[in-house]
């Protein structure tokens, strides 16, 4: 187990540099740098003042020359220095880091939970209403543009309803401390949220309602059936736990985009994560800030793939990692 | 002989008499968007960060909305008559932020230092002067090498802001520490700046003008989505909306809503003029009569209609109507596609193909591009719409490759501090998206705006420049749009908030809320 997780460490450190040096021709590709949108965000500048910007920012440099001490800095845990921000991208992704880990794990843990259970109760009762009701429900959710969901949800919630804030991540002025804060912090959290678990929402309702029903067709659950076990216990032991398989294999996989996955919502709600620090830096052309995001995300996914194949070892002890 | 120019610190006080007292007390939030890359405005001039600095920082003198100098720093100011030398008398109790005292050393250092280095127009503006001195502490004497017209015009606190000396003479400016946290002379100082989310700046007790600032604070929140800027007004959060802080299709429903004001001043400083430019070297653009027949093809008042719900002007020229030395009495280009259609057929236009980019600002630039496409269409002229982002955007106007590309640039109250670049030959050079980038060449038009920037008086000046107009809307070099109007959207009871050509970026030392 352990040369295994050693292994793969070892491969990722590899499949990580391979990114980074992909993401680095990639962006610097992109029409523009930093110095030509700040200068043009200025309103006025003269061949000297972007030179200053292009020599300050290092862009003067050959593109490999700038790739190397790129690269050499990342050796050195160093993601860089952002111009633009005035900032170093390490404390940048850092500061952003948890306001973005606490939206998509709560939108990861609500779509899971909720994804789950309706997909469960669908599947006991295939076929009749409430069956159908929530499918055509997850069938919405899933077909509805997140931006969209995002905006109706502010215009009823918020605009008519006044129920909760619209966004951001927290009153800001308001100086709240201790419980009072994390109530507050959970008010602007509802809407941005539940509108990014959607879509998961729903996939993982239709993957656990197809997987019970597939399961329960199985040779073994009929065994089951015919030793007379009670219903709920196969529902529970033979059909859940091997139905849900795929459904942790798909939750890997989007565990792994908690960090970086979350740019349209965050947008939407003002909310201070990395997901935003990414589209503005990206509009930016803030080429340090990019890549370190990028390193970030693509970080997080290797780790919870590792991950993911651990825990297939504890849903189903007869998988073996190698 | 001295000029004394200080007589209308004098009328400002009388108008403010009549209004109601100004109370002391609570807090203005705000919309910032984009979030400022930085808040110190020597260094860094784009819009956010002009808005917020305004607070923080000053310059020597603001500006009423007839662009006429008011007193800042500088309680008052003389001019020599030959136009030579400025003299400045500073005020004598201004404090920076940090305790110390502000004196004429922090100006000769700002202005002859370190703006001149960091600042790209005010640098342009600097090469008239000779020297920069301080005969004592509360004195600073600008000598000219030769008259300049605008000069009075450079020193509000977007152009000139003064900079402390105390804290940047002797460092590396870009990467001094202090840059985080902005040391002003300004009505508020900084306080927080949570990236992503706001800026918080809090009232300056030691403010030299008595009674200011009234506010005892401002949020400035960062919101990155224009729906949800909309969203926050409608639901409280914030109370002022700074001009095209909402999209304009907003403008209507948010303007209906109880206890709100809006007001299109604010902006005559900047003057925000709208064109497209067109490319003067190559492809049918390079030919007069094709531009002139864009100009006469386009229903701009159309656009400023349906697209920017009849705030602005339909320009007519190169130079704003709230600009000084403005004339209209210029070849005007009325909605006509017949004219247009004539003009076409007489040049043999083709129907090539040309690219359009329009602004990667917000959807009403989008919308305007699809109206002149259509607009155009209708004439026979066939227009590609070209979609970019900012970045992308930039850097095809500073490589000129493009056909026609919308654009809107500031004047900054004077022909030749924002007009005369777009014109001039010597302007013309790769990599700049502000300068002559439609690549026009008139030897007149070059000599001209180089007399006019240095004629003694205004009378020749208006003279200069109404024969550069007359010139320039006969070669059509860029297709004049509109003069913008960008609406400052207000809870009624926020007072004062608007009183200077510069608008929101002037600061809220005025500003106070109704109870």
């Amino acid at each position: 187990m352990l040369r295994f997780i050693l292994m793969r460490l070892g491969k990722a450190v590899i499949i990580l540099i391979a990114i980074l040096i992909l993401n680095f021709f990639l962006i610097h590709a992109a029409p523009g740098d930093p110095a030509a949108v700040m200068a043009g965000e200025a309103g006025a500048a003269d061949e000297k003042f972007i030179a200053d910007l292009r020599e300050q920012f290092g862009l003067d440099k050959p593109l490999l020359t700038q790739l190397g001490i790129y690269l050499g800095g990342v050796l050195q845990l160093d993601l860089g220095f952002s111009y633009r921000q005035q900032m170093p991208v390490a404390d940048l992704i850092f500061d952003r880091l948890p306001a973005t880990l606490i939206l998509t794990l709560t939108a990861f843990v609500i779509a899971l939970t909720l994804g789950t259970i309706a997909g469960v109760l669908a599947s006991a009762r295939v076929g009749k209403w409430s069956d159908t009701f929530i499918s055509t429900l997850a069938l919405l959710f899933y077909a509805t543009p997140l931006y969209w969901a995002a905006l109706m949800a502010v215009l009823v919630f918020s605009v008519y309803l006044n129920w909760l804030p619209g966004f951001g991540y927290e009153t800001v002025g308001a100086d709240h401390e201790g419980f009072a804060r994390l109530l507050d912090i959970a008010k602007h959290l509802i809407l941005p949220a539940t509108t990014l678990g959607l879509f998961f929402m729903a996939v993982y309702m239709r993957m656990t309602r197809a997987s019970m029903l597939e399961v329960s067709q199985l040779d073994f659950v009929k065994t089951a059936r015919a030793k007379g076990l009670k219903p709920g216990i196969i529902q529970r032991r033979h059909i859940f736990r091997n139905a849900m398989l795929p459904v942790v294999t798909l939750a890997g996989l989007q565990a792994g985009q908690l960090v970086g996955g979350a740019v349209l919502t965050e947008t939407v709600f003002a909310w201070p994560g990395i997901g935003r620090l990414m589209f503005e830096a990206l509009a930016q052309r803030d080429y340090n800030v990019l890549l370190g995001v990028f390193f970030v995300s693509a970080a997080m996914v290797l780790l919870f793939n590792l991950i993911t194949d651990i825990l297939y070892r504890f849903v189903d002890p007869r998988i073996r990692v190698g | 002989m001295l000029k004394r120019l200080t007589t209308l610190a004098a009328a400002l006080l009388v108008s403010t008499a009549l209004h109601a007292e100004p109370v002391s007390g609570g807090r203005a939030n705000v919309v910032i968007q984009p979030e400022p890359p930085s808040l110190m405005v020597g260094l860094v001039q784009n819009g956010p960060t002009q808005m917020v600095a305004g607070n923080i920082y000053e310059g020597l003198l603001r500006y009423d909305n007839d662009l006429n100098p008011m007193p800042q720093l500088a309680k008052e100011w003389e001019v020599s008559e030959d136009g030579l030398t400025y003299t400045f008398k500073l005020h004598e109790n201004v404090k920076w932020h940090d305790g110390e005292p502000f004196t004429s050393a922090d100006v000769v250092f700002s202005a002859d230092q370190f703006l001149r280095e960091t600042h790209a127009r005010l640098r342009t503006s600097l090469e008239h002067v000779e020297s920069i001195t301080a005969p004592d502490d509360y004195t600073v004497v600008f000598k000219l090498k030769q008259p300049f017209g605008p000069f009075l015009g450079i020193f509000e606190v977007g152009t000139m802001p003064m900079i402390p000396k105390h804290i940047y003479e002797g460092t590396d400016y870009k990467t001094n520490e202090a840059n985080n946290t902005p040391i002003g002379t300004g009505p508020f100082k900084f306080e927080e700046w949570v990236k992503g989310s706001h800026i918080l700046l809090t009232k300056n007790e030691d403010y030299y003008e008595e009674g200011k600032p009234y506010l005892d604070e401002i949020y400035w929140h960062v919101i990155p989505d224009a729906a949800s800027r909309a969203v926050a007004y409608e639901t409280g959060v914030v109370d002022i909306l700074p001009g095209g802080s909402i999209e304009n299709f907003d403008v209507p429903r948010i303007t209906e809503m109880d206890n709100t004001c809006v007001t299109d001043a604010g902006w005559e400083y900047f003057g925000p003029l709208s064109w497209m430019w067109l490319n003067n070297r190559e492809g049918p653009t390079a030919d007069k009569r094709f531009r002139q027949a864009v100009m006469y093809a386009m229903d701009r008042e159309f656009a400023k209609s349906a697209l920017w719900n009849d705030l602005g002007k339909v320009s007519t020229g190169p130079v704003s109507s709230s600009t000084r030395f403005y004339t209209d009495d210029v070849n005007t280009y009325e909605y006509n596609p017949d004219k247009a259609k004539e003009l076409l057929e007489e040049m043999g236009y083709d129907g090539e193909t040309v690219r359009l980019l329009p602004l990667p600002y917000g959807e009403t630039w989008q919308r305007w591009a699809e109206a002149v496409k259509q607009n155009l269409g209708e004439v026979g002229i066939n227009v590609e719409i070209v979609s970019t982002d900012v970045a992308g955007w930039n850097q095809k106007l500073a490589e000129w490759d493009y056909d026609m590309a919308f654009t809107y640039l500031y004047q900054y109250g004077d022909p030749a501090l924002g007009v005369a670049r777009t014109y001039i030959s010597s302007n013309i050079a790769k990599g700049s998206q502000w300068n002559n980038v439609e690549g026009y060449e008139n030897e007149k038009v070059d000599e001209l705006f180089a007399k006019a920037a240095v004629a003694v008086t205004a009378e020749e000046r208006q003279e200069i420049y109404t024969e550069l107009q007359k010139i320039l809307t006969d070669d059509v070099p860029v297709a004049w749009l509109l003069e913008l109007g960008f609406p400052t959207i207000y809870r009624c009871n926020v007072k004062d908030l608007v009183t200077t050509a510069i608008g929101v970026n002037d600061g809220f030392k005025d500003a106070y809320i109704e109870k």
